[in-house]
């Protein structure tokens, strides 16, 4: 099973890592025609704003918006969460209009402001995620049929899933966590194979191994 | 569950975000704001591009914060600003004002001829330039979060830029060819902290990511900076003195994505107009060399 990496710049080459390490085969995608035969597509972190002309310019956003509407899972992290949102503070044109949140960018800061903590993330089980937030984006609106898969101790919400998108504020790509790459594999099998289970990513999708 | 802001994470992290982007040189909001609408993934703000600072001679320092700070207003992208090799007040006056990274530049002229900056005593995060690894290495443990390799800065040749790179690579693949009881000479041959040099010899690459800078004007020079290993480009007068900066901006931006693709370059750098006219490197005396410097 094949899953995509938006490869326009950014963060990219750890998804890939992360893919392989699972035994997903990862493709970079930078043009229409690398989207060909996957069954899920991760929108990695680096700046949004290079990201929306870059999409626009090599006419990805139709097929990605395409793929989506089919039902592959997406899953975008920090600028990735912002191209996926419906809505983005201060009035940016969505991208990919795709999950009913709004989103505010750099909501932190500046670099100045960015941090590690530790987080519950229930969907993935008891042990919390180790967050790396980077100049990072966050939810200010939640709407409904989006569910909450965590947040700060200040309740801000920094990880959303609405069916088959799920958009992170913080970095699990750069802290060596498996699990949410595990579970999108398991959602792209399911997509791929549709009640065929989920052998997709070699292990039992909701164990705990980490990329060492 | 504690936050922890300026770890090593996130200083190295963020130049993980600007991978297979352009950070371009520039000099005020406009430029700025160009620079972000042609696709740029961060800018360098300062007063004077390279092929000017050359041009007028003198000495060379930090940009006045206010432009800085007009920079930083004008664009949501990260700014970095420039401070001289050594000067760690340029480098704390930089950090009070905000900016997302610090460049101590060998551009500027330098202010300590023996000693960089010692980096980890800040919380904003640096880049350093490099001509080769162990260069790189020494300037990762006093704490640089990102590499660049130099070219000759202000000429828009990138003979430079491609010797510096190609001797980075090369000493990286060597490492990587060693017995590991080798690395202990090679470490002191290229004046290198040990556990670095083992951990590039592990790895294949270094510790924190690298962009090519120097000498970067038309969109194939970037695309051959990818193409020799780098990470993303730094251009600095490349682009606001060639005829277009708009177009140049925006193609040198495409020519680094598609780097191995050929035919995109060719599509991109149709109609660009006239590239910076440029100095041959060779031509430049070794006293007004500015890759050259750094200890």
């Amino acid at each position: 099973m094949k899953i995509g990496v938006l490869a326009l710049h950014g963060a990219v080459i750890e998804h890939i890592q992360i893919l392989r390490a699972i035994g997903v085969e990862p493709v970079p995608v930078r043009l229409p025609e690398d989207l060909e035969g996957i069954s899920g597509l991760i929108l990695p972190g680096g700046e949004s704003t290079t990201m929306r002309k870059l999409v626009a310019r090599w006419g990805l956003r139709e097929p990605i918006m395409a793929l989506a509407r089919s039902g592959a899972p997406i899953l975008g992290t920090c600028a990735g969460m912002i191209i996926v949102a419906m809505e983005i503070a201060g009035g940016d044109e969505p991208v990919f209009p795709l999950l009913d949140v709004t989103v505010e960018r750099n909501a932190f800061g500046r670099q100045l402001d960015s941090f590690e903590t530790d987080l519950a993330m229930p969907i993935l089980g008891d042990r919390p995620v180790h967050a790396i937030f980077i100049r990072a984006p966050i939810i200010e609106r939640v709407g409904p049929g989006v569910e909450v898969l965590a947040r700060l101790p200040d309740q801000r919400v920094v990880a959303v899933r609405q069916r088959n998108v799920i958009a992170i504020a913080f970095h699990p790509e750069l802290a060596g966590e498996t699990r949410i790459h595990r579970l999108v594999a398991t959602m792209a099998a399911e997509y791929a194979e549709p009640g065929e289970g989920t052998e997709a990513a070699g292990t039992e999708p909701w164990s705990f191994g980490e990329v060492t | 569950m504690t936050a922890e802001t300026s770890t090593w994470a996130t200083k190295k992290g963020l130049a993980q975000m600007l991978k297979g982007g352009v950070i371009m040189d520039v000099v005020t909001p406009e430029h700025a704001k160009i620079a972000e609408d042609a696709g740029a993934c961060a800018v360098m703000a300062l007063e004077r591009v390279p092929s000017d600072i050359r041009a007028a001679g003198g000495v060379a320092r930090m940009s006045d914060p206010e432009m800085i700070e007009g920079i930083m207003a004008a664009v949501s992208i990260p700014v970095m600003a420039k401070a001289r090799i050594g000067h760690f007040v340029e480098a704390q006056v930089l950090e009070a004002l905000g900016v997302d990274y610090i460049d101590e530049s060998e551009v500027l002229t330098p202010a300590d001829e023996t000693n960089h900056i010692d980096k980890h005593a800040f919380k904003v995060p640096f880049v350093c330039g490099c001509r080769n690894l162990g260069e790189a290495l020494r300037r990762i443990n006093e704490g640089a979060a990102m590499i660049r390799t130099k070219g000759e800065a202000g000429t828009g040749d990138i003979v430079e830029a491609v010797r510096h790179i190609r001797i980075l690579m090369s000493e990286i693949r060597r490492l990587q060819s060693m017995r590991e009881d080798e690395l202990f000479v090679a470490a002191k041959e290229m004046d290198a902290p040990y556990d670095l040099v083992k951990q590039v010899a592990a790895e294949g690459r270094l510790p924190v990511v690298n962009f090519v800078a120097g000498g970067i004007a038309i969109p194939a020079d970037a695309a051959l900076a990818m193409q020799l290993g780098a990470e993303g480009v730094f251009v600095g007068s490349g682009i606001f003195k060639s005829e277009n900066p708009r177009k140049t901006a925006e193609a040198i931006v495409q020519a680094t994505l598609h780097f191995d693709n050929p035919k995109i370059i060719a599509e991109v750098s149709k109609g660009l107009g006239s590239p910076m006219r440029g100095i041959a490197a060779a031509t430049i005396p070794e006293a007004e060399r500015l890759a050259v410097r750094g200890w």
